[in-house]
C-alpha cells in the first residue's frame, strides 16, 4: 500500500489529494468558526451576545448560516459581464486555497515544500486583487466599480511595503523556503529583532485582507459593499469565506514570517511536549483575535489616508528598516550564509 | 521643444463627472434622504439633496385637528427627540390661551426635554461614529438609550411617540420612584461617556476622518440657517435655552459649549459637551422639583382626574367637550422656538378662535442644515460625505414633515 502510495504516479496524485483534503477541510470548518468567533467576540465587546439560538452557545449557526447562502437564489444582474461576474467569486476562493500549499503546519509538514515559498505566497495573495477587480467591473454598478477601484490602489500600495518587510526577514534567514523561515527562529523569534517589521507586516495583513480600518473596498456606510454589492447567495458566499480564508492565510504568514511559526515560545521542557501544529494554530488564534479586535475598536480610514499611510509612511520606513538590517548583518557578519 | 510647441502638446481633456444615487436606500442617508453625488472621481462636485420621501402632510394634518389632537404629529416630526417637539408645540398653545403650566410641569418638561437631548445626541454620536467606520459605540450608546427609553416609557407610557407634553402642562405625574432612578442613572452616565471618549475623541483615525471636513465659518453658518450644534461648533454662542429662556431653564444653571473650527469633529465635541451639561440640568431640575400640579387646573384646557369624574357631573362634562370638541383657541399668531437637540424648532401657529389651528407652520431643524450639504461637501471625498452628514444630525421625520 505505502508502496503504491509513494511509488507510482496515481498513487502520488491520490496522496497529495488527500493531503490537501486534509488540509482544506480544517481549514473551511477553521472559516466557518471564524465568522462565529468573529460575532462573539464583537458581541462580547459591544455588550450583546452574539448568535446564541442554533445549537448550544450557537455553535451551529455558522452551518445555519451556510445552508441559507447554499439554497438563495443566485441573482446575475442584467448588465453584467455574466462569465466574469461568476468567474470573480470563485478566483478569489480558488487563489485563497491555493496559497495554503506552501503553509508548513509542521516540520515538514506541507503539501508543497518548495524552495520559492515566500515568493510563492506574496504572488499568490497579489493575484487576490483581480477577483475584486474582475467582481468589480463585471457587476456594471457604480458602487461596486469604486469598490474595486479603491481597492487595487489600496492592495497594490500595501504590498509594495510588504515586499520589503519580506526582503528583511528574508535577508535574516537566507532562504525563501518557509520551513527554513521558521527553523531560522528557533533561537529568536523575528518579532524581537525586527519589531517594527512585524508592526507594518501585521498592518499591512490587516489593508491586504480589506479588513477594518482599511475595509474601504467594502466600506458599508459609504459604498454599501463596496466591489460584491451585487452578489447574492454562494456567488457571495465565495467572496465572504475567501475574505476569510485570506484573515487565517495572513495570519498564519505573520506567524510563520515573525512569532517562529510551529515552535514553542521557548525550546525548554514543559512547552516541547505540545506539538508543533497545536503552537501554530494557537498564534493564528491570537493574531485573528487582533484581527477581530481592531475591527470594534477602529473609524474607518478615507482612500486617500489609507494611500498616504502606505506610500508615506510604511514605504519609506520599511525601506530604511531594511537597509539598516542589512547593514547590521553585514557589518557583524550575521548572514546566514556568509 | 520651444514654448510653442509646449503649448500645441498639452491640450486640454475634458472628463465627466459621473453621478451616483447616494440613497435613499443607503446605511449612511439617515432614513431616506436621496443625495444626487457628481463625482469626479471620488471627489464630491455637486450634491443635490432630495426630499419629500417621508413627506405626510403633517402641518395640513394639523389644521383638521383639534389642538390635543395635533400634539402625536410633533412626535413623529423628529421621532429621535419626541418630547422636544411637542414642547414647542405646547409652549405655542399656552402662549396663544395665555395660560402658564405650574412649576412641577415645568420641571418635569425641564427634565425630559434633556433627557430626550441626551437621548438624541446619544443616537446622533455613535451614528455618526457608524457612518465613519466605528461599530462599536453604535452599540455601546444603544444600551445607555435603553435606560433612558426606560425612563420615558415610565413617564409617558410610550418608548417613542410619548404624546406626554401637553399645552398646559405635562399628561401625567412622573410614577412613584422614578426621579431616584433618573437621579441613580444622572450619576453613573458620565462614565459611560468617558468610555465612549475614550474610544472616539483621541482616536487618530477618528480625527484624521473628521477634523478639517465640511468646514463652516461663522458667517456661512448663520447664512445657511443652522442653529443648534452645528452654529454652536462654528463659534456663535447662540442658545434659546439660554438667549430666550422657556418653561424653568432661566433657573437652571448650564454652560452652553462652543468651539471655532465649525469641522466635524467639533460637532462632534460639542454634542458631547451638551451631554454633559444635560446631565448636570436633569440634576438640578430634579433637585428643584416640588410636589404639585402637574397641568393647569382650568377645566377648560385640562382634563379632570378620573376620581373627579365620577362624582362630579361638571368635570364629566369638561371632559367630554375637552375630549371631543377640543378648547377653543382665542385668535392670534405666535412663533414659539424651543432649543431641540437639533436646534431652534418652530412652530408658527395661526389660531383663528375655534379649537382647530388655522395654519400650523414647522420650522425644522434639519432642513436647514440639509440644503448647506452641497456647500459642506464640495471637493471633499465621498467618504467625507458620510461623515459630513452624520454630523449635522439630519431626521427626516422633520424635514419631510
Amino acid at each position: 500500500m505505502l508502496d503504491f502510495l509513494f511509488n507510482t504516479d496515481i498513487g502520488l496524485v491520490i496522496l497529495t489529494f488527500a493531503k490537501a483534503l486534509a488540509l482544506l477541510v480544517p481549514l473551511l470548518i477553521g472559516v466557518a468558526y471564524l465568522t462565529y468567533a468573529e460575532r462573539k467576540v464583537m458581541a462580547a465587546i459591544q455588550l450583546r451576545k452574539g448568535p446564541n439560538v442554533v445549537g448550544p452557545f450557537g455553535l451551529l449557526q455558522p452551518f445555519a448560516d451556510a445552508i441559507k447562502m447554499i439554497t438563495k437564489e443566485t441573482i446575475i444582474p442584467s448588465g453584467s459581464n455574466r462569465v466574469l461576474f461568476v468567474m470573480a467569486p470563485m478566483l478569489t476562493f480558488i487563489l485563497a486555497m491555493l496559497a495554503w500549499a506552501v503553509i508548513p503546519v509542521n516540520d515538514g509538514w506541507a503539501i508543497a515544500d518548495i524552495n520559492v515559498g515566500i515568493l510563492y505566497l506574496f504572488a499568490i495573495s497579489s493575484l487576490g486583487v483581480y477577483g475584486v477587480i474582475i467582481a468589480g467591473w463585471a457587476s456594471n454598478s457604480k458602487y461596486a466599480f469604486l469598490g474595486a477601484l479603491r481597492s487595487a490602489a489600496q492592495m497594490v500600495s500595501y504590498e509594495v511595503s510588504m515586499g520589503f518587510v519580506l526582503v528583511t526577514v528574508l535577508l535574516c534567514v537566507g532562504s525563501l523556503n518557509l520551513t527554513d523561515v521558521v527553523r531560522a527562529q528557533s533561537k529568536i523569534w523575528f518579532c524581537i529583532p525586527l519589531f517594527p517589521m512585524f508592526v507594518i507586516f501585521f498592518i499591512s495583513a490587516l489593508a491586504e485582507t480589506n479588513r477594518s480600518p482599511f475595509d474601504i473596498p467594502e466600506g458599508e456606510s459609504e459604498i454599501v459593499a463596496g466591489f460584491f454589492v451585487e452578489y447574492s447567495s454562494m456567488s457571495f458566499g465565495l467572496f465572504f469565506l475567501g475574505e476569510y480564508a485570506n484573515m487565517i492565510l495572513m495570519s498564519a504568514m505573520t506567524s510563520i514570517l515573525f512569532l517562529g511559526g510551529w515552535l514553542p515560545p521557548f525550546g525548554i521542557e514543559p512547552f516541547t511536549w505540545i506539538p508543533g501544529p497545536f503552537w501554530l494554530i494557537l498564534k493564528i488564534v491570537l493574531l485573528l483575535f487582533v484581527f477581530i479586535w481592531v475591527r470594534a475598536t477602529m473609524p474607518r480610514y478615507r482612500y486617500d489616508q489609507l494611500m498616504r499611510l502606505g506610500w508615506k509612511v510604511f514605504l519609506p520606513f520599511s525601506l530604511i528598516w531594511l537597509v539598516l538590517t542589512a547593514g547590521v548583518l553585514m557589518a557583524f557578519g550575521l548572514l546566514p550564509n556568509a | 521643444m520651444d514654448m510653442q510647441d509646449r503649448v500645441v502638446t498639452t491640450k486640454t481633456v475634458e472628463i465627466d463627472s459621473h453621478s451616483i444615487n447616494f440613497g435613499p436606500q443607503h446605511p449612511a442617508a439617515h432614513g431616506v434622504l436621496r443625495l444626487i453625488l457628481e463625482l469626479d472621481g471620488e471627489v464630491v462636485e455637486r450634491a443635490d439633496p432630495h426630499i419629500g420621501l417621508l413627506h405626510r402632510g403633517t402641518e395640513k394634518l394639523i389644521e383638521y385637528k383639534t389642538y390635543m389632537q395635533a400634539v402625536p404629529y410633533f412626535d413623529r416630526l423628529d421621532y429621535v427627540s419626541p418630547m422636544c417637539e411637542e414642547h414647542a408645540f405646547a409652549l405655542a398653545v399656552e402662549k396663544l390661551l395665555g395660560i402658564t403650566a405650574p412649576d412641577r410641569a415645568q420641571w418635569i418638561r425641564v427634565l425630559f426635554a434633556e433627557i430626550t437631548r441626551v437621548l438624541n445626541h446619544l443616537l446622533n454620536l455613535t451614528t455618526y461614529a457608524l457612518d465613519v467606520g466605528a461599530i462599536t459605540p453604535a452599540l455601546w450608546g444603544f444600551e445607555e438609550r435603553e435606560k433612558l427609553m426606560e425612563f420615558h416609557e415610565a413617564a409617558s407610557g410610550a418608548r417613542l411617540h410619548a404624546n406626554y407634553f401637553r399645552p398646559g402642562g405635562v399628561s401625567k405625574d412622573l410614577p412613584a420612584g422614578l426621579e431616584e432612578k433618573i437621579h441613580e442613572w444622572s450619576l453613573t452616565f458620565p462614565k459611560f461617556l468617558d468610555d465612549l471618549e475614550e474610544l472616539l475623541t483621541g482616536n487618530r483615525i477618528w480625527k484624521q476622518r473628521t477634523v478639517d471636513i465640511g468646514i463652516m465659518s461663522a458667517e456661512q453658518a448663520l447664512a445657511w440657517g443652522f442653529s443648534g450644534p452645528p452654529l454652536r461648533a462654528s463659534g456663535v454662542p447662540w442658545d434659546l435655552r439660554r438667549s430666550q429662556p422657556y418653561d424653568k431653564y432661566a433657573e437652571v444653571e448650564f454652560q452652553v459649549p462652543v468651539t471655532r473650527n465649525g469641522d466635524c469633529y467639533d460637532r462632534y465635541l460639542i454634542r458631547l459637551a451638551e451631554t454633559r451639561e444635560s446631565v448636570k440640568i436633569i440634576q438640578q431640575a430634579l433637585a428643584k422639583m416640588k410636589p404639585g400640579p402637574i397641568k393647569v387646573q382650568d377645566r377648560k384646557f385640562a382634563p379632570p382626574k378620573r376620581s373627579e369624574m365620577k362624582r362630579s357631573m361638571e368635570a364629566l362634562i369638561h371632559h367630554f367637550k375637552l375630549y371631543t370638541e377640543g378648547y377653543h383657541v382665542p385668535a392670534g399668531t405666535t412663533y414659539t422656538a424651543v432649543e431641540s437637540p437639533k436646534g431652534e424648532f418652530g412652530v408658527y401657529l395661526v389660531a383663528d378662535g375655534t379649537n382647530k389651528p388655522y395654519r400650523c407652520k414647522i420650522r425644522s431643524t434639519g432642513f436647514a442644515f440639509l440644503q448647506a450639504t452641497d456647500v459642506m461637501t464640495k471637493r471633499h471625498m465621498l467618504a467625507d460625505v458620510c461623515a459630513i452628514i452624520g454630523s449635522l444630525d439630519v431626521v427626516f421625520g422633520e424635514i419631510d414633515r
